[in-house]
């Protein structure tokens, strides 16, 4: 069984709700990201998602932007992305690593190559924003002999049949949108989440992760009502980008995401 | 043998190019314009009301002209100017503005958003939405908004919002980005322009499409005024639109030659130009899988161009397709070949070339020495310079 379905599994046992927090690699510092992680899981994360930098990030906000901009800037690339990953590994064999990312940086690494790779690092899923289950079956079919998931997303604009097609596409989990616009967005509109969810939960058994504009409890605790998991991302790699050492990103994440990662599992 | 007219598919694919590369919230839109424009691509009142502005609001047809100063100059193969100079706000840029415009009023759409690089599409935008009354946002990188000054203004006497980009290389590519950003936005009444033959599908298609009445005037122009088919087509690229638009109505005689001109800028080995595909890789970017300026990781480089409107890191798919299959050249004018075209065609002809365009004239004045006496270039004379009188003037140290 994969490290996302055992995870799922136990937190499902546990009636808990999973903490998915994003961090863009080598952001604030390539030294950092490794132990960033650690912390993260120390403070309740459940899944990691790793933001693999690029240059041009169309589908993300200025915090995701700036934070990839001053990882390449900092040596980041993608073979760097997978050794922090090995390196994770070597004191975390159970939480599971989402990549998420661009296509272009993956088509010049060549798809076999970074899928073959991306699996003896051990990750375990991975993300790319701009590639539509249209037009992945090549790399399907690679994450699938590699025992890799491929996340897709759902948006708001999404249509059912759609969603019915994306799901029948998907492994490990599905990330569902919760707003349209680029990440870091705000004002998400929670009032008509809760149909758009059960329509969801109604087409599938995976566990669906909901993301986009969540930056602190309350908003946490507002979409986990309706998923399994809740990620948060350009909050949090704000907070990051402010830490100048290890000792700040840890007292960060302490009084960032720990009593997130606490209200969700009292749920 | 080929034919061309076959492509795209019907997901947008030129053989393993174009293709939707787009981020989930985007797709019900573009799924949404892929079925408009379907539609209206075949529909009677919609293209009739198309070519009744193409010829009473652009000007069109655009005359086809024998440069014969020009030709004499340079001693080779005739020279034939495609005057899209001589369009409404001075470029071929508006055809497709024109086109986009009336699908944006079709399918009830508030807003209009486009990305510039030169200005040229950005002031083509800003008119048609004035036309219309419809809002209009306009994304230029801050580097662009400097060098392009009269047009930022120009787009402003218009009543467009010009929102200067300062994310990246503050170029072409992040006012793209951020454009696409605005989209997945405001995805609900909103109208993206798209520029160039590049973006997802449709656009890559859409664009060409409506620039394409170039390249069938050329024809007909030639064969009136000749007879028979030219035996070489010149155009220069950056996304490529305006090759696009000539080269479409031509891709099945493939007794003529086409030649793309990329910008060398300061040279191919100083790795200071835009030449996609002389030296760029399969990859994706921009909605779409075609030839792509990258680092060894992937990540977009910057690009160099004494012409902003060549100054991209990628170029339509199309394009990609035509170079893989052989039925188009793509070669180079760096910046120096382009300054002395546009400085001999403005001496020799009375004619102020774009920057761009000069690119086009560069190749074609070389390609014309080539070639013996009396065979037939159609160069795309695809904007007119006055909105490069001042860089000109400043690169040359001269203080207006």
């Amino acid at each position: 069984m994969s490290r996302l379905s055992k995870k799922f599994n136990k937190l499902k046992e546990n009636k808990q709700k999973a903490l998915i927090p994003f961090i863009t690699a080598g952001h604030p510092h390539p030294l950092m990201t490794v132990p960033t992680m650690h912390a993260l899981v120390k403070n309740g994360a459940s899944i990691i998602e790793l933001g693999m930098p690029f240059s041009d990030p169309m589908a993300d906000g200025a915090v995701i932007q700036q934070s990839s901009e001053e990882a390449i800037k900092k040596g980041m690339t993608l073979s760097s992305v997978l050794d922090l990953v090995s390196e994770f590994r070597e004191n975390d064999d159970k939480t599971p690593v989402v990549l998420m990312g661009y296509l272009n940086p993956i088509e010049k690494f060549g798809y076999q190559q970074f899928v073959k790779q991306a699996s003896e690092s051990g990750v375990d899923a991975l993300l790319i924003v701009d590639m539509p289950p249209e037009e992945s079956s090549e790399l399907l079919s690679l994450l699938n002999q590699y025992n890799l998931s491929q996340i897709f997303l759902i948006a708001p604009t999404t249509t059912r049949k759609r969603q019915q097609y994306i799901l029948s596409k998907s492994a490990g989990f599905i990330y569902c949108v919760a707003l349209k616009g680029v990440t870091g967005s705000n004002n998400v509109d929670y009032s008509d989440l809760s149909e758009k969810f059960n329509t969801i939960r109604s087409l599938t058994d995976l566990p669906i992760a909901i993301g986009f504009g969540v930056k602190d409890v309350n908003s946490a605790l507002a979409v986990a009502q309706y998923g399994d998991a809740v990620v948060i991302g350009s909050a949090l790699v704000k907070k990051l980008g402010k830490c100048k050492n290890e000792k700040e990103i840890k007292k960060t994440i302490k009084k960032f995401i720990k009593p997130i990662s606490k209200a969700l599992n009292k749920e | 043998m080929t034919n061309y007219y076959d492509f795209p598919d019907v997901k947008g694919h030129f053989d393993q190019y174009g293709g939707v590369f787009a981020s989930e919230t985007l797709m019900k839109c573009l799924n949404e314009l892929q079925v408009a424009y379907k539609k209206y691509k075949t529909d009677e009142a919609f293209q009739s009301e198309f070519y009744y502005d193409l010829a009473h609001y652009v000007g069109r047809p655009s005359p086809l002209y024998l440069a014969k100063r020009l030709t004499q100059n340079v001693g080779g193969a005739n020279i034939w100017l495609k005057r899209e100079d001589l369009n409404h706000t001075g470029a071929h840029k508006i055809n497709n503005t024109v086109g986009q415009i009336l699908l944006a009023k079709a399918m009830g759409k508030k807003r209009i958003i486009a990305e510039t690089g030169a200005g040229q599409h950005g002031v083509a935008t800003a008119t048609v939405a004035a036309r219309l009354g419809l809002k209009c946002v306009v994304y230029m990188g801050e580097v662009d908004i400097q060098r392009q000054a009269i047009n930022v203004y120009r787009m402003k006497l218009l009543g467009a919002e010009v929102i200067s980009v300062k994310s990246g290389s503050k170029t072409l590519k992040d006012a793209l980005n951020e454009a696409m950003r605005d989209w997945v936005t405001n995805v609900d009444d909103t109208f993206y322009i798209i520029g160039t033959v590049a973006g997802p599908a449709p656009y890559p298609e859409m664009v060409r499409d409506f620039n394409s009445v170039v390249g069938r005037e050329a024809k007909k122009q030639f064969n009136k005024q000749v007879g028979g088919l030219p035996d070489a087509i010149v155009a220069c690229v950056g996304g490529g639109s305006n090759a696009m638009g000539i080269f479409h109505a031509f891709l099945n005689d493939e007794t003529v030659k086409l030649y793309g001109v990329e910008a060398e800028g300061k040279g191919m080995s100083t790795g200071k130009h835009a030449a996609s595909i002389n030296a760029g890789d399969v990859g994706v970017l921009h909605g779409n899988r075609t030839y792509v300026m990258s680092d060894e990781d992937g990540q977009i480089i910057e690009t160099h161009s004494i012409s902003a409107g060549l100054d991209y890191p990628g170029v339509g798919p199309e394009h990609a397709f035509l170079n893989d299959k052989g039925r188009a050249k793509y070669v180079l004018a760096n910046d120096q070949e382009a300054l002395n075209a546009f400085h001999l065609l403005t001496e020799v002809e009375g004619i102020l070339p774009a920057l761009e365009s000069s690119h086009a004239v560069a190749y074609g004045i070389k390609l014309s020495q080539k070639l013996v006496k009396g065979k037939n270039i159609i160069v795309n004379l695809s904007g007119r310079g006055d909105k490069d009188v001042h860089t000109i003037a400043a690169l040359e140290g001269i203080n207006l």
